[in-house]
C-alpha cells in the first residue's frame, strides 16, 4: 500500500497545510488553485465573465500564489530533492485531453483538490466532502480503466 | 509587493515545496494513488486539510480577525448539480492525466515542461466554462 513509505505524504502535507494556515490567518484569503485560471483569464478576455469585479479583484494575488508554488518546488527540486529536475513520462495526449478537462470541470464545481480537497474541508464544508468523493471515485475509476485498456504510462 | 502579495508568496512556496516534497508533482505518483498502488496522496490530503482545520476552526477563533484586517469567512459553496457534475468531469481529467491545477502549476519548478500543455489545457477549459455562463 505505501511502497515509498508514509513520510514524504504526511511531511509534505504538514508543509503544504502550513502555507494554507499562514494565508488565511494573515490575510484570510484560501489558497486554493482553479480560480487562478478564471481570474487569470481576465487580462486576455474583454468578455463580462472574466471581467467581473470579484476576478479583476483576486486575479492579482491569485498569479502571486502561482508563482510562489513554482518557486517552492523549484527550491525542493534543487535542495532536498532525492531526483532533482524530472519530466514525465506520461503521455501528452493524456495531458492536453485531461487538463482540459480538469480546467473545465474545476470550474464547473469551483473547486479542485485544494478548493474542495484542503480548503473547503478544512472549513468543514459539506458540499467540499460531496464533491471530494465524487471526483476521487471517479478518478479512481478513470485510471484504472485507462490502465486497463493498456496505456502506460 | 504588498504585504498581502508577500504574505500570498511566502505561503505559496510552502504549498508548492510540500507538494514536491509530497511526490504530487509527479504525475506517475498521482497516477499510482488513482490506480490504488501507493495510498499515500491521502496523507496528503489528510495532512494538508488537518492543518488548514486547526487554523480556520481554532486559531482564527482565538485570533478573531486575520492579521491584515478583513474577516475570516470559512469557504463554504452551496451544492448544486454543478458541483457534482463539475466533480465527475475534474475527476475524469485528473484520472487520464494524474494532474490537478496546483500540482500541475507547481510540477514547473522541477523542470516538467511538457505539464506546459496540460496548464495550457486548462486554461481552455477555464475558459470554454466562461463561455458557457454566458
Amino acid at each position: 500500500m505505501f511502497p515509498l513509505g508514509i513520510e514524504p505524504y504526511l511531511v509534505g502535507g504538514i508543509i503544504i497545510g502550513i502555507g494554507v494556515a499562514l494565508i488565511y490567518l494573515v490575510t484570510g484569503l484560501h489558497a486554493t488553485q482553479s480560480s487562478f485560471f478564471t481570474t487569470t483569464l481576465s487580462w486576455f478576455s474583454k468578455r463580462k465573465n472574466f471581467q467581473k469585479d470579484k476576478n479583476l479583484k483576486e486575479r492579482g494575488w491569485r498569479l502571486t500564489l502561482a508563482t510562489g508554488l513554482v518557486i517552492g518546488a523549484l527550491i525542493h527540486t534543487l535542495t532536498l530533492s532525492p531526483t532533482g529536475f524530472w519530466t514525465t513520462s506520461v503521455q501528452l495526449w493524456r495531458l492536453i485531453l485531461g487538463g482540459l478537462l480538469v480546467g473545465f470541470g474545476t470550474r464547473l464545481s469551483s473547486g479542485c483538490t485544494s478548493g474542495h480537497g484542503i480548503s473547503g474541508l478544512a472549513s468543514l464544508s459539506k458540499t467540499s466532502l460531496y464533491a471530494v468523493i465524487v471526483f476521487m471515485g471517479v478518478a479512481i475509476v478513470t485510471a484504472s480503466i485507462v490502465q486497463m485498456l493498456g496505456v502506460s504510462p | 509587493m504588498n504585504k498581502r502579495n508577500i504574505i500570498v508568496l511566502i505561503g505559496g512556496i510552502l504549498f508548492g515545496f510540500g507538494l514536491s516534497y509530497s511526490g504530487m508533482t509527479k504525475q506517475e505518483i498521482v497516477l499510482s494513488f488513482l490506480q490504488l498502488e501507493d495510498l499515500g496522496l491521502i496523507f496528503v490530503l489528510g495532512g494538508a486539510a488537518l492543518v488548514g482545520a486547526f487554523a480556520i476552526n481554532v486559531l482564527a477563533k482565538y485570533q478573531k480577525k486575520p492579521v491584515l484586517g478583513g474577516e475570516f469567512n470559512p469557504r463554504r459553496r452551496i451544492l448544486s448539480w454543478k458541483t457534482i457534475i463539475g466533480a465527475v468531469i475534474f475527476g475524469i481529467g485528473w484520472g487520464l492525466s494524474g494532474q490537478c491545477p496546483g500540482s500541475a502549476v507547481a510540477s514547473l519548478g522541477t523542470g516538467n515542461l511538457p505539464v506546459l500543455l496540460g496548464i495550457a489545457a486548462m486554461f481552455v477549459g477555464a475558459y470554454l466554462k466562461g463561455l458557457l455562463d454566458s
